[in-house]
């Protein structure tokens, strides 16, 4: 008689981060282990909390914007975006258009280098490394042009309350529009290698799938919710200028790797077209308004980050401190979908799966 | 502005959130707020783009009841809270003991302004 087939497996308990080669960011997780294959998933949060909703206690409410910003390195303008929001609906404060129309723009560059950056590193993750090298190519060309209009490559702080900070002349205008042609000639030379070449698709179809109704009851966001068939996008809401230039969810309904992959890489064609629509829309009309007074009350705002809604809740007392700033980021809001896929999947998958949700660590500790 | 925010005691909230659950309501996230004698705490909620709150009111040292066993999803944030605020929540299904996003050397609750012990002489003085 042969044991080995009737044992029950033994369990082991692994650490998966906070340091991993295929990380970008310190996540950690307990995996608990049947031979290869992982029944349970539990996450460790906090290597890198920094306290910040604590420190934007402390700071003027002016300051936060600053301070806000610094949640996260990749998308950090829209950050901002959703603090100001929040401070101008307290302080019914009027954003101008062309302001409005600026937003959109630093936005849109947030979120495409964030979907380069993330769909580089996973394909890095499952070892095709010069197609990363092509992505992050187009990637660096993103940084550019955000070091061309804000004049800081990652930390942008164009965003203020009342407005933005910075304008672009005509010229700055064409520079960024050239600068999109040249970025969907080098999306249309990798993009078909990402969503054809068999590897890939070996590596990313019917892995870590995560159902509609899943995707719903654990509160998914993003492009994670969006690859579950979850048509739910902020932007449609028509905050900033998105309700003049028009957004549609970008769904699949497979809720795998693949889904999800294929999700962001459309969301990449998407946004060079609001690019250009708000670049070749933008009113005239001044950047800013000055705005007197402190802010009171309670306010939640929302907007759609490149991996999803973030939410902020504040609470003003009419001082130039607020009481409360509450930050609920994307990569929070999906974290139990992610240990809700992993039971049931190969150690060897685990690493796709997790860069698949899009893990901002840095926002999620804050 | 706050809209839609239904104020409700800490006996009612399990109830008065697990009838969201069928509707369709998404889970967002939980917000807690010192109040000097008091939580407050404000469970937010999505249908259909339309935000919406559920408040409850705690004294401070008070046991707040879990909705973890509803929304699932509300497990690592009520987490969160215990942390940082030093709430205790009650039927957690998953509870970290005050240690999931606080490493073992940190002070605990570091989000409080105002101490329970300070909030109960604070509340005893107001109702001398």
């Amino acid at each position: 008689m042969n044991n080995a087939t009737t044992s029950t497996p033994r369990r082991t308990v692994i650490p998966f981060g906070p340091q991993h080669p295929v990380l970008p960011e310190p996540l950690h997780l307990r995996l608990v282990l049947e031979d290869e294959k992982v029944v349970e998933a539990q996450p460790a949060v906090g290597y890198i909390h920094r306290g910040i909703e604590k420190l934007a206690e402390v700071k003027d409410f002016q300051q936060n914007v600053f301070l806000l910003e610094h949640v996260c390195g990749i998308c950090s303008f829209i950050h901002a975006l959703a603090y100001c929001q929040g401070i101008e609906e307290l302080m019914g404060v009027e954003v101008p258009a062309r302001a409005r129309y600026l937003r959109v723009v630093w936005s849109e560059l947030n979120r495409l280098h964030s979907h380069l950056l993330w769909l580089g590193l996973l394909a890095d993750a499952f070892g095709f490394e010069s197609l990363f090298m092509q992505i992050w190519r187009a990637r660096e060309r993103v940084l550019d042009l955000e070091e061309q209009t804000a004049g800081a490559r990652i930390m942008l702080s164009t965003c203020t309350i009342g407005g933005v900070r910075r304008d672009l002349s005509a010229e700055q205008v064409g520079q960024v529009l050239r600068g999109l042609d040249e970025l969907e000639r080098e999306f249309d030379m990798f993009v078909p290698v990402v969503i054809k070449d068999a590897t890939v698709k070996e590596r990313l179809c019917g892995v870590g799938v995560l159902t509609q109704r899943q995707a719903q009851e654990l509160g998914a966001v993003g492009p994670v919710a969006r690859a579950s068939g979850i048509a739910r996008d902020l932007r449609v809401t028509g905050y900033a200028a998105y309700g003049e230039l028009g957004v549609n969810p970008v769904i699949e309904t497979d809720g795998d790797c693949y889904a999800r992959t294929l999700v962001r890489v459309r969301e990449l064609y998407q946004s060079l077209l609001l690019l250009r629509k708000a670049l070749r829309h933008m009113p005239d009309s001044p950047i800013a308004v000055a705005v007197k007074g402190k802010p009171e009350g309670e306010v939640v705002m929302r907007v759609e980050q490149p991996r999803g809604e973030v939410m902020y809740y504040l609470k003003a007392n009419g001082t130039a401190t607020l009481e409360r700033v509450r930050v609920r980021t994307p990569t929070f809001a999906n974290l139990p979908a992610l240990l809700a896929i992993l039971p049931g999947c190969e150690l060897a998958d685990v690493p796709v799966i997790t860069l698949s949700i899009d893990p901002c660590v840095s926002c999620t500790e804050r | 502005m706050l809209h839609n925010v239904t104020e409700v005691s800490a006996e009612s909230l399990r109830d008065t959130i697990a009838a969201r659950f069928p509707q369709g309501y998404r889970f967002i996230t939980l917000t807690c707020v010192d109040g000097g004698a008091t939580w407050e705490l404000l469970y937010h909620f999505d249908r259909n783009y339309e935000l919406s709150h559920v408040r409850v009111r705690v004294p401070k040292g008070a046991v707040v009841p879990s909705i973890s066993g509803i929304y699932a999803c509300a497990a690592l944030v009520e987490n969160e809270v215990q942390d940082l605020f030093g709430v205790t929540f009650e039927g957690l299904t998953v509870n970290y003991e005050r240690r999931f996003m606080l490493a073992v050397e940190a002070p605990l609750a570091p989000m409080v302004r105002t101490p329970v012990a300070q909030a109960a002489a604070r509340a005893g003085e107001m109702r001398m």
